[in-house]
């Protein structure tokens, strides 16, 4: 075993220096290498801690939600709506939805005026989300004047800002009570945005789902699965504007690292004739070519995910956030837990690292078969 | 010392800085479990169904409440434009929906 590592260990002194003396080459391959499993793993770390945090917190969405709809399009529940569904068997509890979106000119961005079901709200008062805190410079106390519909003002005071913790959902909230929000948009007296719904069994879901559709055709039941199940395939590694222009990414490197792989320069050939002549075995050349394209690629592997974790879970994915972040002005601002999936880091390992050393293999196998003679004068 | 072990030592680095990153990433989720269950009573208790992620456009913003036709409905045969749109799929129980939940109905012959 000694004598086969003091030799591995003489064959990768011999790589390195061989990539010392084409230092330029090889640091720009190593450069462009680590960048490319950089920006790879950073969508993939990222895409997945956000499926995965979104479809945990989401855990806890009403069982099902009910929407109207009128010609295609989502209508206010009329009175009479709930009563209806309450007959329903296996329903537990309804509560009518109060929310809707604001556009404010000010900031040019959109925000989510809503009901509070867990608190009572003063008349008058707010409860905002942190990036209204943020870009209206909101705190306790302070008040905002916002213009309805009617065009008529209307000023309330913030008397709290949810936890910035909590950002990934409630980011753009404005909690009010429900007398403001109807007063505020002119909602007529009794409807509803939607209706939530929670059943007793949760293996019924689904029938109570159909039985609402029978008993409510205009009506579009969503069911807690189905928003899990969006959120699960939120960004889809095929999906993405992002991945489609990666794409072309991908390829170049894949042209430049097959040219720099597959084809021998005419060095190269002279540097494999040259050892062939002075003894070296087949072998030898094999494995000191194979310990080049490993060592090279997996150094670009290794840097390119460590800097890609910090990127993403220290850095909140600066990078590509603007990408991300469209046109919108109000955008959550959060820190992600990194939940990291083995199979996908060992994917992005085969993917990257297999591939290039192969391909080093295959043209110095050709060639170290190959009389030296014919070699150095090819 | 020789070229092979300056190599080796940067993989080396490298390998525990990776290893590294799975210790960080344990000591970060415990840091931010209750920040998360906290979060999750909050979504319970509000009766919210979607994550921020893009407030510019109703369609994404409340991703899994859309309908298939709210990001076409400015206009008679109006495109999409929202950049966030090009980024998010549609939800895909949306795509399936009308074929588990609604009327089961034999085709007429």
């Amino acid at each position: 075993m000694k004598p086969w590592i003091e030799k591995q260990h003489h064959l990768i002194d011999f790589t390195a220096q061989s990539l010392a003396r084409r230092k330029g080459k090889s640091l720009g391959l190593l450069v462009v290498y680590t960048l490319l499993v950089f920006v790879l793993a950073s969508v993939s770390l990222y895409t997945h801690a956000l499926r995965n945090e979104a479809t945990r917190i989401l855990a806890g969405t009403p069982e099902i939600v009910l929407q109207r709809l009128i010609a295609g399009r989502h209508d206010l529940v009329p009175p009479g709506y709930v009563e209806r569904i309450g007959r329903i068997r296996g329903v537990q509890k309804i509560e009518g939805r109060l929310w809707g979106y604001y556009y404010d000119s000010v900031l040019k961005a959109n925000y989510t005026f809503m009901v509070a079901a867990d608190r009572e709200i003063a008349p008058g008062e707010i409860v905002v989300g942190p990036a209204l805190e943020r870009t209206r410079g909101l705190s306790e106390g302070n008040g905002i004047s916002f213009r309805s519909y009617s065009g008529e003002l209307h000023t309330f005071i913030a008397a709290e800002v949810l936890p910035h913790e909590s950002e990934l959902v409630s980011a753009d909230l404005v909690l009010m009570n429900e007398a403001d929000f109807r007063r505020f948009f002119a909602y007529p007296a009794g409807h509803y945005t939607d209706v939530a719904l929670w059943v007793a069994n949760p293996l019924e879901v689904r029938n109570v789902g159909v039985k609402l559709l029978d008993a409510l055709p205009d009506s579009r039941p969503i069911l807690r699965e189905e928003v899990l199940r969006t959120y699960a395939s939120i960004f889809d590694w095929r999906e993405g504007m992002m991945l489609a222009l990666l794409s072309a990414a991908i390829l170049a490197f894949g042209i430049f690292a097959w040219e720099k792989a597959a084809g021998l320069s005419a060095e190269e050939k002279r540097e494999i004739g040259i050892l062939k002549a002075i003894g070296w075995e087949t072998g030898d050349v094999i494995a000191m070519k194979f310990w080049e394209g490993f060592l090279v690629s997996l150094l670009a592997f290794l840097i390119g995910y460590v800097t890609a974790y910090l990127h993403v879970f220290h850095f909140e994915f600066t990078l590509f956030a603007p990408v991300l972040k469209g046109w919108a002005v109000l955008y959550p601002s959060f820190a992600l837990t990194p939940q990291i999936d083995g199979l996908q880091v060992a994917t992005l390992f085969v993917f990257t690292v297999l591939p290039y050393t192969a391909a080093t293999l295959v043209p110095i196998w050709r060639a170290a078969t190959t009389d030296p003679d014919t070699v150095m004068r090819s | 010392m020789r070229p092979a072990d300056r190599v080796l030592g940067a993989t080396l680095l490298a390998a525990a800085l990776f290893g590294l990153s799975f210790l960080d990433a344990a000591r970060l989720r415990s840091a931010h479990e209750p920040a998360l269950k906290r979060t999750e009573e909050l979504v319970t208790r509000l009766r919210l169904t979607d994550a921020v992620l893009f407030t510019e456009a109703r369609y994404t913003r409340h991703l899994s409440q859309a309908d298939l036709h709210s990001p076409f409905q400015d206009h008679p045969v109006a495109l999409e434009h929202f950049p966030s749109g090009s980024l998010l799929p549609p939800p895909r129980a949306l795509l399936k929906r009308h074929e588990a939940l609604d009327r089961e109905a034999a085709p007429s012959d």
